[in-house]
C-alpha cells in the first residue's frame, strides 16, 4: 500500500464539523429510545420531561444551536492508519485547531480549565483535546468524536475488582454506582461499561462504550445479554427523567471488554446524560 | 397545575409553594456556578461586601453557551447543584430566596432552605435550547473573566422549573423515585 499524504486543514475541518454536528444534531438512536421511553413512561412527570427533552433536541436541530449548554470536554478515538502522512503540521494540533474552530465558530462553550488544581483559568478555546489514537493498517484516519459533559462524567467511578467477584461482582458494581449517581448525571443516562485491560484501559474502554450507538449490542451474546438485563435492573430504580420520578432512567448500556491479567478484573463506569453525543467519519 | 409567579418573589410565594409544583417565573434571576461561587465565598469569610446583592433574588445554577447571531442568549440549561452545597447557606443567610439547578442538596442546604425560608427549583437538565426560549435578555454584572461562569442578570418570561425542595424541607429527590422503584 503506498504512502498517503493527507493535508493538515483537512483534519482540521473534518475535526470542527465532526463537533458542531455532534452539539446540534443528536443521533436518531437517542431520537428513537426517547420517543419510545416517553410513550412508555408512567410517570406523568417523567413524560412531560421526556417530552421536553424532544423538543428541545428537535429545536437545537432545526436552528443548529446546541442542545445542551455543557458542550463538554473534546473526546476523540482515532484509527489512523499506518501509510498516512500529515503535510504541513502534526496530527494532534490538527485536530486541536479544528476543536479550536467548532468552539468558536459554532457557538460551543468553552469549558475547559488549563490546570486542574491551583489555577482553573479557563482556555477560552476548548483545548486540548482528548485524543486516542491507534494505529491501525491502512491509508485512511477514521475518527470518532463527541462532547462529553461533566455532569455526567463526574458520576463515573472504577472499581480494580478480582476474579474472585464474578459477574454478579460486576453487576453489583455498575449498579451501586448508576445508583449513586441518582438523579444529578442528567437521566435518562446511557451507561457505558469497560471491563478488563487493565487501570487506565477499562476506562479507557468505558469512555468509547458511550460514543457506541445505544441500537447496537456486544458481539459477543453473553455480554450482550448482561448489557440488556442492566439496563431492566437500571430502570427499576424509579429515578426516572430528570431524577423526578419514573421508570425511565436508562436509555442504553453499553458494555465494551479486552484481556486482562490472571489477577485482575477492572470495571470502569462512565456515565453519560441523556445528550449521548458522538458523530464519525472517515478520512 | 402550573403556578406563574412575578419576581421578585415574596416570603407569601414561598410558602404557598410545594415540592412537585410545576413553576413558570417571570422576572429577573441571577446566575452564578462554581468558580463565581467560591468567590462569593471567599469574600463573605473575609467578611468583605459582594459585588452583587443577593437578597431577595434566585439565582440560576448555568453557565450558559454562546449566543449565535441574531439570539439575545446562548443555549443555558441548569447545572449540577451539588457543586454549590459548600456555599448556598452562606448566600442564603444573606437573603438569596432561592436556586434554580438541578440534582440532589445537601442536608445542609436543606435545612438552611428550611431555616430562611426559601425554595430550590429543578430545571430539566439537557434541555438548554428549549429553556433559553423563555430567556429575553442578559446583562454581566461581576467577574467577566470567568466567561461563561460570570454572573448575569437574565430577564426572563415564563422560565419552566419544577419546585424540588420547598420551604418546609420536602424535597422530591426522595419522595418520588421510591414511587416507581421496584425490588
Amino acid at each position: 500500500m503506498e504512502i498517503r499524504r493527507i493535508k493538515a486543514e483537512e483534519v482540521t475541518s473534518a475535526v470542527k464539523k465532526l463537533f458542531m454536528d455532534c452539539n446540534y444534531f443528536i443521533g436518531n438512536d437517542i431520537m428513537t429510545a426517547l420517543e419510545t421511553a416517553c410513550k412508555n413512561e408512567q410517570s406523568p412527570v417523567g413524560k412531560s420531561v421526556l417530552s421536553q427533552i424532544i423538543e428541545n433536541d428537535k429545536i437545537a436541530a432545526k436552528e443548529e444551536i446546541p442542545l445542551c449548554q455543557d458542550t463538554g470536554m473534546a473526546v476523540l478515538f482515532v484509527e489512523y492508519g499506518d501509510k498516512v502522512v500529515i503535510e504541513d503540521g502534526s496530527f494532534d494540533e490538527a485536530v486541536n485547531e479544528g476543536v479550536r474552530k467548532a468552539y468558536s465558530d459554532g457557538c460551543l462553550r468553552k469549558s475547559v480549565v488549563s490546570d486542574p488544581v491551583f489555577d482553573r483559568v479557563n482556555t477560552r478555546d476548548n483545548t486540548p483535546a482528548i485524543i486516542h489514537t491507534k494505529i491501525v493498517s491502512g491509508n485512511t484516519i477514521k475518527i470518532t468524536a463527541g462532547g462529553k459533559g461533566f455532569g455526567s462524567e463526574n458520576m463515573s467511578a472504577i472499581k480494580m475488582l478480582t476474579p474472585s467477584y464474578g459477574v454478579e461482582g460486576v453487576k453489583q458494581f455498575i449498579l451501586d454506582t448508576v445508583f449513586k449517581a441518582g438523579p444529578n448525571p442528567c437521566p435518562p443516562i446511557v451507561v457505558g461499561v469497560g471491563i478488563g485491560g487493565t487501570f487506565e484501559r477499562a476506562a479507557q474502554l468505558a469512555k468509547k462504550a458511550t460514543f457506541r450507538p445505544i441500537d447496537t449490542q456486544n458481539d459477543d451474546e453473553r455480554y450482550a445479554e448482561l448489557e440488556n438485563e442492566l439496563l431492566t435492573e437500571i430502570n427499576k430504580m424509579g429515578f426516572g427523567p430528570a431524577g423526578l420520578g419514573g421508570n425511565t432512567t436508562a436509555i442504553g448500556v453499553n458494555i465494551e471488554t479486552s484481556p486482562t491479567h490472571i489477577a485482575g478484573m477492572p470495571v470502569a463506569v462512565n456515565i453519560c446524560c441523556h445528550a449521548a453525543r458522538h458523530a464519525s467519519t472517515t478520512i | 397545575m402550573t403556578k406563574k409567579i412575578t419576581l421578585p418573589i415574596t416570603d407569601e410565594d414561598i410558602k404557598n409553594l410545594k415540592a412537585g409544583d410545576s413553576v413558570l417565573l417571570t422576572g429577573t434571576i441571577l446566575t452564578g456556578r462554581d468558580a463565581a461561587h467560591k468567590r462569593l465565598f471567599d469574600l463573605i469569610e473575609q467578611g468583605k461586601n459582594l459585588p452583587i446583592d443577593v437578597k431577595g433574588e434566585l439565582i440560576y445554577y448555568v453557565g450558559p453557551a454562546p449566543a449565535k447571531e441574531g439570539y439575545a442568549v446562548g443555549p443555558a440549561g441548569p447545572t449540577s447543584s451539588y457543586r454549590m452545597d459548600k456555599y448556598a447557606p452562606s448566600l442564603l443567610d444573606l437573603g438569596l430566596k432561592g436556586m434554580i439547578g438541578k440534582g440532589a442538596r445537601s442536608k445542609e442546604v436543606i435545612d438552611s432552605i428550611v431555616k430562611n425560608n426559601c425554595v430550590y427549583f429543578a430545571a430539566i437538565g439537557g434541555a438548554a435550547a428549549l429553556i433559553a426560549k423563555s430567556i429575553k435578555t442578559e446583562e454581566i454584572l461581576c467577574y467577566e473573566d470567568l466567561g461563561t461562569e460570570a454572573v448575569r442578570r437574565y430577564t426572563v418570561e415564563d422560565f419552566p422549573c419544577i419546585v424540588a425542595i420547598d420551604s418546609e424541607g420536602n424535597n422530591v429527590y426522595e419522595t418520588e423515585p421510591p414511587k416507581y422503584r421496584k425490588s
